[in-house]
């Protein structure tokens, strides 16, 4: 088996590389990918169930790296709407922006954007941790319901509206706050697990100068007193 | 009017419901939430009846000629289309809004017919994925429990853009219904209420569901029959967008469709009924060149074989049945009518299926209920109903001289009522007429 295997989407299909790709499926090992010219394609190395690390050179479309599971999949260039969606484990990196819904649902795993990431951002996440070097747009982490979402930069409008468990962290500004949404004290633990996860992302930023927000669990019950919130 | 009580003048605006329904609303100052689908009155397939064989169409021989049933589910772009012996499956109920139990009956009951069965809102379960020889799994805006390997396991997918209860709306599972395993399998914590999205996170319009498609495809490697899901309102234009998009089949629940928790005020008065839902879809499909390409699963209060038979005739390849099923299963038996009224209700009245305190083990997560249902037994009740509106569908299929089911068409129907004759478009009994059209 060669350590490398090229994809140039100019001469082959995201069929073709997908295919090759869950050839791995359920594989403790495989070669490294490189993806030549993604050109914004869509649903580019999604459903991936091994260890396999793939690098795509270029834009990518919507959904890249769905629903990965082990592998590390590294996009040079910005990603479309719901970049690693239900992501379960594993890392996907961005080394530019990230388009809307990045993340959504993801259950395990690490999703880093080096630049910014649009509207939404987490949304329903459900035990992924998210790092963005950059700002993220409005509506984030809506219905977060587990994991970390770290914003290095400063958040849009609405974030965390309706949040679960998940956890924010924010180092700039928020413009506001979504329904439920507080901020929380910053623990010494939290401390020490947020300098982990930034560490493990390669962001140089220090926990210490992050707020927390989370929920504050008044939507937890229906209650009627809180009928104007919903 | 008359009344029961003579001298006693009820008023048609504000009758006894409607008065009690006032007192309920200011004294717990919410509404109402509950199960099942809508209680009031809508024109449906007991408007139409058939036109059976005599002297210009031949019936064929009850127990000699045959009347075939089968249907292929998935044809147009799956590399393995589904085939149900049965034209007639097992809508998506939640594990969560149903016990591990019941999900494991309808599965059971199912499989024993030839026919599938559908996950729900909450993932799949173990005991669903073994007792289910053919499982569809939902993917609605909510992802809980959304899974690639359960996605893999599948035998076919269906994205839920709505329910026939409640176009538009999301779901509601109530805390008290929320054990351990329902919310571990939903990423949150026990007993509180789980709010189900009524958008899906990650795509908004028709133009972004067709690449979420071809992303579902790509993860399933172009396998599995992709079944898109909506609630009827605008159901043609529905149709046209969701065969656009790339489904293989359509899925269109009318508004008599039953819920696990849904308030009363949406059941009732959002969405069109199933009867009119199902012309539009067809009328779509057919403008498409798609009618029988893609195909097309009606639900929403099929009850009978000649509800069956009524919807395949008017151009459906399959229906699919959730609250009959769960009567099978033995929701509203007489022999609990006793353990009913101490819930204030009573056998053939119970819907609070939201609560979690089902007297049957069927809508609930309390272990000591759910034991009461017992899978093998709701199994062989399910799959005995299921067998019944087969055999009722094909009475009826033979009486018009079809040899496959699917041959029964809008010509063997007539409608009772001017109202069932403009929705389905086919002619009033006794005359060539179908309002609106010349
Ligand atoms: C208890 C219960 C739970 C349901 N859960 C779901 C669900 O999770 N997802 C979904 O798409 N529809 C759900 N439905 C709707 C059914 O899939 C189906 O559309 C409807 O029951 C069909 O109408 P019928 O009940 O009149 O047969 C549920 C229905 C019931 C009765």
């Amino acid at each position: 088996m060669s350590t490398e295997q090229i994809f140039d989407l100019g001469q082959c299909t995201v069929r073709e590389l997908n295919q090759a790709l869950h050839d791995f499926n359920g594989h403790r090992a495989g070669p490294h990918f490189r993806v030549r010219n993604a050109q914004g394609d869509h649903a580019l190395a999604v459903g991936i169930a091994a260890p396999l690390s793939v690098d795509i050179e270029g834009h990518v479309g919507y959904y890249c790296a769905g629903m990965n599971q082990h592998a590390t999949v590294t996009i040079h260039g910005n990603a479309g709407t719901g970049l690693a969606e239900n992501i379960m484990s594993g890392v996907v990196r961005v080394k530019g922006n990230a388009s809307q819904a990045a993340a959504a649902t993801g259950r395990g795993g690490l999703v880093v954007i080096e630049g910014d990431a649009a509207a939404r951002c987490g949304i329903s996440m459900k035990g992924v941790d998210i790092v963005v070097q950059g700002s993220v747009g409005h509506m984030s982490g809506f219905m977060a319901q587990r994991g970390r979402l770290v914003v290095c930069g400063n958040a849009g409008a609405a974030l965390g509206d309706s949040l679960y468990e998940a956890e924010i962290y924010v180092r700039g500004t928020v413009a506001d706050l979504g329904a439920d949404c507080i901020e929380k004290e910053l623990t010494a633990a939290q401390i020490v697990a947020l300098n982990t996860l930034l560490e493990q992302a390669g962001v140089s930023a220090k926990a210490a100068d992050f707020k927390r927000f989370g929920s504050a669990r008044q939507l937890y019950h229906f209650n009627i007193d809180h009928a104007d919130a919903y | 009017m008359t009344t029961r009580d003579p001298g006693l003048h009820e008023s048609y605006l504000f009758n006894r419901d409607v008065i009690h329904e006032i007192q309920r609303a200011a004294t717990e100052g919410i509404y109402d939430i509950r199960g099942s689908g809508a209680k009031r009155y809508l024109p449906h397939f007991d408007d139409l009846v058939f036109l059976g064989a005599s002297m210009s169409r031949y019936p064929l021989e009850g127990y000699r000629e045959r009347c075939d049933t089968h249907v292929v589910l998935g044809t147009r772009y799956a590399k393995k289309p589904i085939e149900l012996k049965i034209p007639i499956t097992v809508a998506g109920m939640s594990f969560g809004a149903l016990s591990a139990q019941a999900k494991e009956a309808l599965g059971r009951g199912a499989s024993a017919v030839g026919t599938s069965t559908t996950t729900g809102d909450g993932g799949m379960t173990s005991e669903e994925r073994l007792s289910s020889k053919l499982l569809v799994y939902q993917v609605l805006p909510s992802r809980y429990g959304m899974n690639p390997d359960d996605l893999r396991l599948a035998d076919a997918i269906e994205i839920v853009l709505g329910q026939g209860a409640k176009p538009g709306g999301g779901g509601m599972l109530l805390g008290q219904k929320i054990n351990a395993r329902v919310a571990g399998m939903r990423d949150l914590p026990p007993n509180i209420d789980q709010r189900s999205a009524c958008r899906h996170p990650d795509w908004t319009g028709p133009d972004d569901l067709e690449i979420k498609i071809r992303e579902l495809r790509e993860i399933t490697d172009w396998e599995k029959p992709i079944y898109i899901k909506i609630g009827a309102s605008r159901t043609y234009y529905d149709t046209l967008l969701a065969v656009k998009a790339g489904a293989d089949v359509v899925v269109v629940d009318g508004m008599q469709g039953g819920t696990a928790a849904t308030q009363n005020v949406f059941i009732e008065h959002v969405g069109i009924p199933t009867l009119a839902a199902v012309r539009q879809a067809v009328e779509a499909l057919t403008e498409l060149d798609m009618h029988r390409k893609v195909q097309l699963i009606v639900s929403g209060g099929i009850r009978s074989g000649a509800d069956v038979a009524k919807a395949l005739a008017m151009g459906a390849d399959a229906v699919s049945v959730g609250v009959a099923a769960l009567i099978a299963l033995g929701d509203n038996a007489p022999a609990l009518d006793a353990e009913y009224r101490q819930l204030g209700s009573a056998a053939g009245y119970y819907d609070d299926w939201q609560a979690g305190r089902d007297p049957a083990g069927i809508t609930t997560q309390d272990d000591e209920l759910a034991q009461r249902l017992d899978p093998i037994m709701g199994g062989r009740r399910l799959a005995n109903y299921l067998r019944t509106l087969t055999m009722e569908t094909q009475i009826i299929a033979r009486a018009c001289g079809k040899s496959h089911v699917h041959n029964l068409e809008p010509e063997d129907l007539a409608a009772l009522t001017v109202e069932a004759a403009a929705m389905a478009g086919v002619p009033l009994a006794g005359t060539s007429w179908i309002p609106g059209r010349r």
